[in-house]
């Protein structure tokens, strides 16, 4: 069998007449005495998504884009140039664009090619072909029927499935030369439910860097119907959100959006080294409640948001961010690691050749503490619990987050009680964190579903946590 | 360094042979109806920070997009690869995808009679200087000024130029071929202030078609500045039902949540507040609002939508009372209408002002919050529920009192929509929906 590296390299080079001298060449002319670093990125991708709606697979659509990046570095600058083929004339045009950035002086020696040596967090299998048309629309028909069938309210299923499969290849002066092959799959499922008059929403999902079989293989297609009916009837019972500050029991799992809203993306370290985070200079600090250690982990198999290498080639890690309450380190990308003189963390991500990489989270969660999730609710006297979230938004400056609870409830008098509606939840990062007063002993991951965008770029993130309390945050209801 | 007219209709007529081509492959492999299109942009966006080059980006974007019919089975496929080998190969992916998808009896292209007959210069096409050296004298210029302007001010978060030019072509098999061009010019600035330990960030930016329109580097600087300065110091507030002004620069959201509850895809799916409303009071009735589609040089005028459909200028709103859904060819075959040439949004919409401007609307209000900015997600448009974070400014007797933060707004859109006091006529030109600051009754803010 073929190694993911000379597959990569076979159709990212030696089908489109380049070789890794050329790269070697291109990059030579690049590094000249003004240039500290420079890189080239090499990416061909495919996706497809098939979409159910009133019972029958409508649509179908299929998206190729391949294309190359080049970028250099003098000191804080940056210039980048791409184009939509790989060619060695785009590779030479780019390099030439990218490299306008700095006076010409003389060549800098490039490093040795080094590939790193990384872990491979997933297989190389190209979920388009993992099954075929007819299972995918049958799989998809069976979702509906099923959906449909556990309750007699359900009178809309939208079911989708997609899945996308990426090569990509980085070259750069440092001396390194990586390659990753990385599939990804999702299968969504909303219902619309309806009773006297009143209708609602639900949706459920998931998905990981696999083949399609996930989805069937432990009937894990039924449970994301099961669930999103579960929802959806759950909110036709809601009632409205109560306004104000109290105490706050998010959910395990997916309700660590929090932790990447309210603390994660104020630790990727561009927004630390130009300090503008609410987090900035304060490493050692204690940012959070002692029961909190929050990590970053692209290591784990098969998830969402691990990564073999990331989009520099450096390999994913599992990263401390917050140990016991004490901010340790920052997530970083090489020209942030370099400019702060740390090391890089893997944590260097790029939506695509066409856009330059940043520092991104991977997987992003709480580790668990010692409470049973039951004695936490028992603890709240009157407050929320919330275990479902649609997304949130933080400004990462001032350190205000928000989030949005999809599902809700009361707690009163250590119970819970009655379903609630969505509502925003409001808090400052730093602040927020320093209210967890219990953590759960229930750790567990989102189902993979997780994106997250940051100046126009999206890329797959996981997220997770325990069970946890926070004592006060303020919720956005209107009753 | 500035892209040649002549140069970008030569190559947009290219790109109109490519469609032209890819429609007819898809016809010879069998399909009884398809569309096309292709855009494609180049540009420069450069950064700044702290009186330094920060990025220097050279952009060219180009993608394609097929959509193809057997009978009424369909399949779509696009490629960002617009060789011809490339534009063959996603048209045979489309067409084997159209072999798998199930017949749908409301699938198809939007009538032939509705397309776009006369594609009118809507001027919407000024290249400008493409340069790294002008572009980063326009940042440079910007963020130098802001960070002179107060001692405040003592980060940066950067300032950035950006100008694109490109085209749009369209075609299908009812024989319609047409494109236009276009270019987009944008400079921002993002600042940040102290005040003891606390930090905050704001930014103003300015976008236009035509270079000559954006605000001088200058202006941009004192608006970044200016906002950054006034939230230094926020507070929160106390719980309660409050009066609210949505500032111009986010009341647009409001009526963003309006196109999306008379959306043809919504309504058809049942998840609309405002299902069955069409002909109904749904704003106040001294409330109208106008698309205008056809606007010279306008940032969201377009002479046909995605599906070749003729847009036409016409009243949404007419004394608070809706007139049309916003269909594209699906929808409205699904809800039995005409399609509104809606596919892929709206066009600019004018909405009328109450003849007043913010400041005469806060002395009006007396007290209340003023809001300039929203976050998060937290609007369902299917209930109409609406919950979102909030900043913005108490306002007292009438005047802006001390900035406020970490707070949420909540109530229902239908309500809101509905009880909107006034609307100011200082109106924010760098949005699709062209309205000044919205004035609604009364909204649950949740703080302290």
């Amino acid at each position: 069998m073929q190694s993911a590296f000379d597959q990569v390299t076979h159709n990212l080079l030696t089908q489109r007449q380049l070789g890794v001298n050329a790269l070697q060449q291109a990059l030579q002319q690049l590094y000249t005495g003004a240039i500290d670093f420079a890189d080239i990125y090499l990416q061909s991708s495919v996706n497809e998504s098939w979409v159910l709606e009133d019972g029958i697979v409508k649509d179908g659509s299929f998206h190729i884009e391949s294309g190359l990046g080049v970028r250099a570095i003098h000191g804080e600058k940056t210039g980048f140039a791409y184009a939509d083929d790989i060619s060695p004339q785009a590779l030479q045009h780019a390099a030439a664009a990218a490299r306008g950035i700095a006076a010409a002086g003389s060549h800098g020696r490039l490093n040795a090619w080094q590939t790193p040596l990384a872990t491979q967090r997933y297989e190389a299998v190209n979920p388009l072909q993992s099954l075929n048309e007819v299972a995918k629309i049958d799989l998809l028909r069976e979702l509906d029927a099923y959906a449909r069938s556990l309750d007699s309210r359900v009178v809309e299923v939208i079911a989708s499935i997609s899945g996308s499969y990426d090569e990509i290849l980085v070259a750069a002066t440092d001396g390194v030369l990586a390659t990753d092959i990385r599939p990804l799959v999702r299968l969504n499922c909303t219902v619309l439910v309806e009773h006297n008059g009143k209708r609602e929403r639900g949706s459920a999902g998931g998905g990981a860097r696999v083949g399609y079989s996930y989805f069937i293989t432990d009937l894990r297609w039924q449970e994301y119907a099961k669930e999103a009916v579960r929802q959806a009837l759950v909110n036709l019972e809601a009632r409205p959100a109560p306004a104000g500050t109290m105490p706050v029991v998010l959910g395990s799992g997916w309700p660590g959006v929090l932790l990447h809203e309210a603390v994660g993306h104020g630790l990727e370290g561009d927004f630390n080294r130009k300090g503008a985070s609410a987090y900035a200079g304060k490493v050692g600090q204690m940012v959070a409640s002692e029961h909190c250690t929050i990590v970053d982990d692209g290591t784990i198999n098969d998830r969402r948001g691990s990564l073999t290498v990331d989009d520099e080639g450096t390999p994913a890690g599992y990263n401390v961010l917050i140990e016991k309450g004490r901010l340790v380190g920052y997530m970083q990308d090489k020209l942030n690691a370099r400019l702060m003189g740390v090391a890089a963390t893997g944590n260097g991500r790029r939506e695509s050749y066409a856009q330059l990489p940043m520092p991104r989270m991977t997987n992003t969660y709480m580790l668990a503490g010692e409470h049973n999730p039951a004695d936490i609710i028992k603890s709240v006297k009157k407050g929320i619990y919330a275990p479902h979230f649609a997304g949130g938004q933080v400004d990462i400056t001032s350190g205000k987050f928000v989030f949005s609870a999809s599902e809700a409830y009361l707690i009163e008098d250590g119970k819970i009680t009655a379903p609630i509606k969505g509502a925003t939840l409001i808090g400052n990062g730093p602040e927020a964190m320093c209210q967890v007063s219990m953590v759960g002993n229930d750790l567990a991951l989102d189902a993979g579903v997780g994106v997250c965008g940051k100046d126009g770029q999206s890329v797959p993130v996981g997220v997770g946590q325990p069970t946890l309390k926070l004592d006060a945050l303020t919720v956005g209801g209107t009753a | 360094m500035t892209p040649d007219m002549q140069q970008l209709r030569q190559e947009m007529h290219d790109v109109e042979q490519a469609v032209a081509e890819a429609v007819a492959f898809a016809k010879k492999l069998g399909s009884s109806a398809v569309e096309c299109a292709i855009s494609r942009s180049r540009g420069i966006n450069v950064g700044t920070r702290l009186g330094e080059v920060e990025t220097v980006e050279f952009n060219q974007d180009g993608a394609l997009g097929i959509t193809l019919y057997r009978g009424q089975q369909k399949g779509s496929s696009s490629t960002t690869d617009l060789t011809p080998a490339a534009i063959r190969a996603a048209v045979e992916k489309a067409n084997d995808i159209a072999r798998f998808t199930s017949p749908d009896p409301y699938a198809g292209l939007a009538p032939a009679e509705l397309m776009a007959e006369h594609i009118a210069d809507l001027e919407l096409c000024h290249p400008a200087d493409q340069s790294a050296e002008f572009a980063l004298e326009q940042a440079l210029a910007c963020e130098r000024h802001a960070l002179g302007l107060d001692p405040r001010i003592v980060n940066s978060d950067g300032a950035s130029y950006s100008s694109h030019v490109g085209y749009r072509v369209y075609g299908n098999s009812h024989g319609f071929l047409a494109g236009y061009l276009q270019s987009r010019h944008s400079l921002s600035c993002s600042l940040i202030a102290k005040s003891g330990d606390a930090m905050q960030r704001d930014y103003s930016y300015t976008v236009a078609r035509k270079r000559e329109q954006l605000w001088s580097p200058e202006q941009v600087a004192q608006q970044a500045v200016a906002a950054t300065l006034a939230r230094l110091d926020a507070r929160k507030l106390a719980t309660a039902h409050v009066p609210v002004i949505f500032r111009a620069d986010v009341a647009n959201s409001l009526f963003g949540h309006l196109v999306g509850a008379i959306s043809g895809g919504n309504l058809y799916r049942k998840s609309s507040f405002l299902l069955d409303h069409l002909g109904k009071q749904v704003l106040p009735s001294w409330l109208t609002i106008r698309e205008l589609p056809h606007l010279p040089g306008a940032l969201a005028s377009s002479p046909f939508d995605q599906e070749g459909v003729a847009t036409i200028e016409r009243d949404i709103i007419t004394d608070g009372v809706l007139q049309t859904y916003l269909t594209t060819s699906y929808s409205a075959r699904k809800l039995g209408l005409q399609p509104t040439g809606h596919a892929g949004g709206i066009h600019t919409w004018q909405v009328s002002d109450s003849g007043v401007n913010l400041a005469q609307m806060c002395r009006e209000m007396g007290s209340g919050l003023l809001v300039t900015e929203l976050m998060g997600q937290g609007v369902n448009l299917l209930t109409g529920d609406y919950s979102r974070g909030a900043a913005g400014f108490w306002i007292e007797n009438g005047e802006i009192q001390f900035p406020v933060e970490e707070i949420t707004i909540a109530g229902n859109l239908k309500q809101m929509l509905a009880t909107i006091v006034a609307v100011g006529n200082d109106v924010d030109l760098r949005h699709g929906v062209r309205t000044g600051s919205v004035w609604v009754d009364s909204l649950r803010l949740a703080g302290v």
